[in-house]
């Protein structure tokens, strides 16, 4: 009997995309709005005759439509690195990394040190690094003047600030009253403390927000138009803004931007691992990681395709962080429990008045 | 001779009951089984990581979290007045497709109730969404006019929703309207008149009893079309929309509770079926007159 | 054209219309139309499908305003004044009872937009109800009673506001043909019960007679004639008249001698007849005659015919039988001109057979003769 809600949901979401006959030949990515560009898809058809079939998503749908299957539908997935272990332990929603058919020496190793200290489970890998970038605040300077998280509640703002009301935010806000959320990871009374002060903060705040964003376009067109002077984003978005008007930038908040990196994960009943497997060698080389990069605005794991990067956005990328990664927070994973905690903050915020 | 009439008869049904099968386990399967999935998740907890046990726990949430039953009560208000607001809107219009124009006329308003459903309803909530928006077209020509001094954020507030909700649902009620005042025979009104009645008194009198059927079937329909819309109250509420098909599809995609999620979606349906049957018990009306209607 | 219009005391009067007239684009359904009604007098306005019998009455009603003329109820000038503040009520084709409403609430529906207490309007509504014999039916539905009923209900609902004028526009068309006779004696009794004047529309020449006081009978858009059931039967003014009300024999020649009022008419067919005219006609014009079947005679022999009536001969054609109605068809000797001759109650021919020669007869005063096509156009 349980079985058949999954079935109806995983019918609804994949809009009945039926099994098709040769499923060597295809691969399905459930993935963020411009990580593959279609310009990849065409080089790696040309280069193993595989077409690549991109669904946008992001983390919270990534993992609902793989629990609503039970892992099947798609052949590869891109969630964020904190959001696997959580999730696996949870749905098993992921089968593990056999790497022996992974070229491990195209990853810059750091970052492959990330991943295996968050997204290891019972000894087995569940993803591999793929791109990365960090969440901070774009800021319209001829118009306003922010340094940190908490200048988006100022009264001058009202009306002319936006968030995306999901977990980075209620992060970004606790590093700027002064505590550290990843350090109380473990401590759950405590952690539940902080997020019931961070959601005060926010509701009394929430009147500054013009709306809470649920995409990327929307908070960039937010920005273009004017309707926002500021808005906590990824810098990405911040520096295609840059590009279209220098008075738009991306800056790392003093308490720090909130880095992320998403992976590479493999659901648990993809049906072509091999094509999975060629698809990750295949991305990770460094002049198709660098297109990638172009196409995300954002830097990728492959080692050496910073080399080739876009000469602009490293220099966007010194601009806005000046120290490097010296004020940067990384994403440890999430233990199970709290986002219910961090979910009810949230729903709160969405409801007061 | 009892076999010669009891035998086709019986093989009719059969016959009968074998053309429906299709169908009927269709509607089980689609319908029926999702619910009773729903109801089990709705009643069990989790306590471990894939360990559930069978608990009131969500509905308990509900209760005790006041902020979902909030957004549950206005979700139920929003929807009221909107449909108040759609069928007040809507009668006039039914009226003069019914009774004032003829042929081509009537037809023409009828199509100008169906413009709205040429675009999906995201397109058509995206182009609200443009017009009302403070850079937006509507604020602007406010602001040209010298009505306000500078434009005017129209988007994110309750009217807006209203607004929204009573233009996407005013066909589903301009129809049964329609149909339910067209059977009104117009010698009734004219005698109405001739005994001495007033316009507002044969309203009264004579044509809402008759069309009652028809504004019942009206309400309930755009109601639950209210209560189940998703798009129009997000997009157009913005920040605090707060409706509560909202809040489901939290529960399940956002916050991957689906227990929860299943709790609010019983909630909601039992909110739908009761209001329903208030309805129809305030106006009189029987469920399967008034379904015909539509 | 008739004293009914003109020279009597407007206070008299419950009904008025002056030179009425409306026009629906280029066709004029009612065309400068006057005439009165006496206060207490039951009026038929009698006329064929589509002579603009309902438009007349809805002007009168208030439901369409005249383009010309005027209207006056009781002695008032009606223009300007909508359907629900004049004092009269209309009976309409299809009744138009309230079916939302039990019968009670629907005798009592004027009395409370006239503001009358709940308790005083049920009390009159039930007391309306037991005049017109439907004591019982308060409660009930409006589809639950008979059609008989219904009609009832609906003089009641309008009769219990005590109307100046009650306008019935066909309203026994609906029943059926036992129901309609039994009807037409209710009518008239409830009329005279309730001394209220009646306008009352009909296509039926015989509600009309069998009702009225005066009868007015139109003919697209204008009165023909208005006169008694007595004047329209006997002394028809016009040829349409004398075609529509009652039976008659047409009889279409031309003027070959006059004798005083009695003029001698040649047939088409060339048959010869006598009748008296109704009008000055000059020899040698194009006429129209007609005798009622009841005025001719019937003898198996030329001798047993009323003296001093001009013989015809002819073959009995068929035998309409009809009880007290039955009648002869038969065609004239020579022109073979068809005749129609009501066969007395007596039995006497009630052995005809077709084909059999018979001998007849008419007094040439009680025949009528019109110059052919006037008012005919
Ligand atoms: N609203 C209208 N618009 C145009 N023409 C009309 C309208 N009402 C009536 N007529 C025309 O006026 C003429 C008279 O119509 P009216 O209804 O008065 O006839 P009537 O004598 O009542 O006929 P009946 O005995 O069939 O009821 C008809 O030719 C009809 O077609
Ligand atoms: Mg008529």
């Amino acid at each position: 009997m349980q079985a058949v809600l999954p079935m109806l949901l995983a019918l609804a979401l994949l809009g009945g995309g039926a099994a098709r006959a040769d499923d060597s030949k295809r691969l399905r990515i459930i993935t963020w709005s411009d990580y593959v560009p279609a310009e990849v898809i065409a080089d790696f058809k040309k280069e193993t005759g595989i077409q690549a079939e991109v669904t946008l998503s992001n983390n919270e749908e990534i993992i609902s439509k793989l629990r609503a299957t039970g892992g099947a539908g798609f052949d590869l997935a891109q969630p964020s690195q904190d959001r696997i272990v959580g999730a696996q332990q949870e749905f098993r929603i992921y089968k593990p990394f056999d790497l022996s058919q992974v070229r491990l020496d195209q990853f810059m190793p750091d970052l492959l040190a990330t991943v295996r200290k968050n997204a290891t489970l019972d000894g087995k890998l569940y993803g591999l690094p793929y791109v990365w970038g960090a969440e901070g605040l774009v800021v319209n300077s001829k118009r306003a003047k922010l340094a940190d998280y908490g200048d988006l509640c100022r009264p001058e703002y009202k009306g002319k600030t936006s968030i995306r009301l999901r977990r980075p935010v209620l992060m970004a806000f606790a590093f700027a009253s002064g505590k550290d959320p990843f350090a109380l990871y473990g401590d759950i009374k405590a952690y539940s403390a902080l997020m019931e002060s961070v959601g005060r903060t926010l509701i009394a705040c929430k009147p500054n927000f013009r709306f809470f964003f649920d995409n990327k376009d929307q908070a960039l067109n937010g920005v273009r138009s004017g309707e926002l002077v500021a808005a906590m984003m990824w810098d990405s978005g911040g520096w295609a803004l840059n590009r279209e008007n220098p008075d738009i930038r991306f800056i790392n908040p003093k308490s720090g931007a909130i880095a992320w990196l998403d992976t590479f994960a493999l659901p648990a009943r993809g049906k072509n691992d091999a094509g999975a497997y060629a698809w990750i060698n295949f991305t990770m080389r460094p002049a198709i990681a660098a297109k990638i990069a172009k196409s995300i605005g954002n830097f990728t794991a492959s080692k050496g395709a910073d080399e080739l990067a876009d000469p602009r956005l490293k220099a966007q990328f010194k601009e806005s962080f000046p120290d490097g990664f010296r004020n940067v927070r990384w994403y440890p994973a999430i233990p199970a429990g709290l986002e219910e905690i961090e979910g009810k903050i949230l729903d709160r915020i969405k409801a007061a008045d | 001779m009892p076999d010669a009439t009891s035998g086709p008869a019986w093989e009719r049904r059969l016959l009968l009951g074998l053309l429906l099968a299709p169908a009927l386990l269709w509607l089980f399967a689609l319908i029926v089984l999702p619910q009773i999935d729903l109801a089990l998740l709705s009643f069990r907890e989790r306590v471990a990581p894939r360990e559930y046990v069978a608990s009131l726990a969500q509905y308990r949430t509900f209760f005790a979290e006041p902020l979902y039953w909030h957004v549950f009560v206005r979700t139920a208000v929003m929807s009221l007045a909107a449909t108040l607001a759609t069928l007040l809107i809507a009668f006039p219009v039914a009226w003069t497709i019914a009774k004032l124009l003829r042929g081509r006329l009537s037809a023409l308003l009828f199509v100008v109730c169906l413009i709205p459903f040429w675009v999906s309803e995201t397109v058509r909530t995206l182009g609200w969404m443009i017009l009302l928006r403070e850079s937006g077209v509507l604020p602007a020509l406010l602001a040209h006019l010298g009505v306000t001094a500078a434009p005017v954020e129209l988007l994110y507030h309750d009217a807006t929703i209203l607004v929204g909700l009573v233009y996407t649902s005013l066909l589903f009620m301009v129809v049964p309207l329609v149909s339910s005042l067209e059977s009104l025979d117009n010698s009734l009104i004219e005698a109405a008149y001739d005994l001495g009645g007033s316009g507002w008194s044969i309203l009264r009198e004579i044509v809402i009893p008759h069309a009652a059927p028809g504004i019942t079937a009206g309400c309930i329909v755009v109601f639950m079309l209210m209560l189940g819309n998703y798009l129009t109250p997000t997009l157009l509420g913005g920040k605090s929309s707060q409706w509560f098909t909202e809040q489901i599809y939290t529960q399940f995609i956002v916050r991957f509770n689906w227990e929860q999620g299943a709790a609010f979606g019983f909630l909601l349906l039992a909110l739908s079926t009761s209001m329903v049957w208030l309805g129809l018990k305030l106006s009189g009306q029987r469920f399967g007159d008034v379904m015909r209607r539509t | 054209m008739s004293a009914a219009g003109t020279g009597q005391d407007a206070a008299t009067h419950d009904l008025d219309v002056r030179g009425a007239v409306k026009r629906f684009a280029d066709h004029v359904a009612v065309d400068q139309l006057s005439f009165s009604v006496a206060r207490g007098s039951f009026f038929s306005i009698l006329g064929p499908s589509g002579c603009g019998k309902t438009t007349l009455l809805r002007m009168i009603a208030g439901f369409i305003q005249p383009d010309d003329g005027e209207i006056l109820i009781g002695g008032r000038s009606m223009a300007g004044v909508g359907p629900n503040r004049r004092p009269v009520n209309m009976v309409f084709q299809q009744l138009a009872l309230f079916p939302m409403m039990s019968v009670g609430d629907n005798v009592a529906f004027g009395l409370a937009r006239r503001g009358v207490a709940r308790a005083e309007r049920l009390r009159r509504a039930q007391a309306m109800l037991e005049r017109v014999g439907l004591g019982g039916a308060a409660r009930k539905k409006v589809d639950e009673l008979s059609g008989g009923q219904r009609q009832r209900v609906a003089i009641a609902r309008s009769l219990v506001l005590e109307p100046t004028l009650l306008l019935l526009d066909e309203p026994l068309g609906a029943l059926d043909l036992k129901l309609r006779e039994h009807m037409k004696i209710e009518l008239k009794q409830l009329q005279a019960a309730f001394g209220t004047t009646f306008v009352y529309i009909t296509h039926d020449q015989s509600e009309a007679l069998v009702l009225s006081d005066h009868v007015g009978v139109m003919n697209r858009g204008r009165f023909e004639q208005q006169g008694t059931p007595q004047q329209l039967y006997y002394e028809p003014a016009t040829p349409f008249v004398a075609g529509f009300v009652g039976a008659n024999n047409r009889i279409v020649g031309r003027a070959t001698g006059v004798a005083g009022a009695i003029v001698s008419i040649t047939s088409e067919q060339g048959w010869l007849i006598r009748a008296r005219s109704a009008t000055a006609i000059a020899a040698g014009t194009a006429v129209e005659a007609f005798v009622r079947p009841e005025v001719a005679v019937l003898a198996r022999a030329a001798a047993d015919l009323p003296a001093g009536q001009p013989a015809h001969g002819g073959e009995v054609e068929s035998l309409l039988f009809d009880g007290a109605n039955s009648a002869v068809l038969l065609r004239e000797r020579q022109s073979r001109v068809e005749f129609r001759i009501a066969l007395p109650q007596t039995g006497q021919f009630a052995d005809l057979r077709v084909g059999e020669p018979i001998h007849f007869s008419f007094d040439p005063a009680r025949a009528v003769c019109f110059p052919a096509g006037v008012a005919h156009a």
